[in-house]
């Protein structure tokens, strides 16, 4: 083990952990607007609409994240008339291209999630809130979101654990990411256990603030 | 669809066996992870602090790193550990691992972090009165794991172990980092010499949206079988 390694490195492999972050707070928030459209959808009554939302779910949650990225990347790309529009501005950095791919496949999951927790509230909650003579839409927004919003709470933890491990795969597009500094002064040094060890003791700390993060706001809104 | 032809012109052929190797990694891979939960489930339910911390560091850590960084750390260290022990014993020459051998490795140990997960949640939702009542009848503890207790567990760790298969399925796409030929290396390559990434990485989704799809109809069958009599 070269420990004076492992020292120099930290520093370099935290200021990545800066881009990590970011990455995952964006594609979080766009996720989350995503992930809720969906869900809406998902419980219409339209079959048309209905279909769609399960179509895209089923879409994004049915392959690698990795081809996702690639196709949004290196795909989107070969469209001209796309290369002449706004979008091009956007599409032509990786760090959007991740960004955009990351949101769309935590989104696809974020659907479901919420969708399950919606349909999971006891009907006798909204009937408490209408013999009480609560309008409907006091109803879905002090009674209904906030109770989907708590069931959720578990399932979307893990979620942000599983996409905060996903945003490795920026490393892939040539962004600096933990994974991609990692690899980076692996291949000038050749010492990859040290590195890597290091990288992945990073992350571990992460998931564990993410983890009771989600633990702490789960009591703090239980039902008691 | 010029380009889907068999033979030497298309790249039909080509992903048709590059499917072939992703189905492969992935039941290497689910196996090897079923090897590890029958070590590590024990261990995370016995009673002994010092084994339930190993068996709760393994299942920590393994899902708390991203894949990605397992996958490096096995193709790139892999070769210089086992060089390391191979020097101990006197031999000094280059040592290669089948990029095959290092990823199934890699994606089953993953995989096992989580099938222990899915097992160890299985076992505890069995009724403690099944254990005490085989106790009672004087039932070997063999006989009590293989006819009792293992075909409850199965029922109830089915769907979620079909989970733990989708997301096995869905990392074997990491292995292309090390240039094992299978779905996504194929993609890239034939992207790469015909300069049409779109056609070939949307193709490579259709190709696992059809292995995750029609996994999931066996995986039914399979549900439906364990279920009898529930």
């Amino acid at each position: 083990m070269d420990f004076d390694l492992m020292i120099t490195s930290l520093p370099k492999l935290l200021s990545a952990a800066v881009i990590t972050l970011k990455l995952l707070s964006a594609s979080l928030i766009i996720g989350l607007f995503i992930g809720f459209l969906f869900a809406v959808l998902r419980l219409n009554k339209n079959p048309f609409i209905n279909k769609f939302a399960y179509g895209y779910s089923y879409l994004f949650r049915g392959t690698p994240l990795l081809v996702q990225i690639f196709i949004i990347y290196y795909g989107l790309g070969q469209i001209e008339w796309l290369r002449s529009t706004f979008l091009w501005v956007i599409l032509k950095e990786p760090y959007w291209c991740a960004i955009i791919a990351f949101a769309l496949n935590t989104g696809a999951y974020t659907s479901e999630i919420l969708r399950s927790a919606f349909q999971t509230i006891k009907p006798g909650i909204i009937e408490a809130g209408k013999s009480l003579g609560i309008s409907n839409k006091i109803i879905l927004y002090k009674i209904q979101i906030p109770v989907a919003i708590r069931q959720s709470l578990p399932a979307y933890g893990n979620e942000i654990i599983l996409m905060m491990k996903g945003t490795s795969l920026a490393s892939t597009v040539t962004l600096m990411d933990i994974t991609g500094v990692a690899k980076h002064i692996v291949s000038t040094t050749y010492k990859p256990l040290e590195v890597f060890l290091l990288a992945g003791g990073i992350y571990l700390f992460m998931t564990f603030i993410i983890h009771n993060l989600i633990k702490y706001l789960e009591k703090k809104y239980s039902f008691q | 669809m010029d380009l889907l032809t068999f033979g030497k012109t298309g790249w039909g052929d080509e992903l048709f066996y590059a499917t072939l190797m992703t189905v492969a990694v992935a039941v290497t891979a689910m196996l090897i992870g079923f090897l590890f939960s029958l070590i590590f489930t024990p261990l995370k339910l016995s009673n002994n602090k010092f084994l339930n911390f190993i068996g709760n560091t393994y299942t920590t850590v393994i899902r708390g790193v991203p894949e990605l960084l397992v996958i490096y750390l096995f193709f790139f260290g892999g070769s210089g550990a086992i060089m390391y022990v191979a020097s101990i014993f006197g031999y000094f020459e280059y040592i290669e691992i089948n990029a095959f051998i290092t990823g199934s490795v890699a994606i089953g140990i993953i995989s096992g972090a989580y099938s222990t997960e899915v097992f160890r949640g299985a076992i505890q939702s069995i009724d403690k009165g099944q254990f005490e009542a085989a106790k009672v009848l004087g039932v070997s503890k063999f006989v009590q794991f293989y006819k009792i207790i293992l075909p409850q567990m199965l029922r109830l760790a089915i769907p979620n172990l079909s989970n733990v298969w989708q997301i096995t399925l869905k990392d074997t796409s990491l292995i292309s980092v090390t240039g094992l030929v299978e779905i996504m290396r194929q993609s890239y390559i034939a992207a790469g010499s015909t300069r049409d990434p779109l056609f070939f990485y949307c193709f490579a989704a259709v190709l696992y949206l059809m292995l995750t799809f029609l996994s999931m109809k066996l995986i039914n069958r399979l549900e439906v079988k364990y279920s009898r009599g529930f």
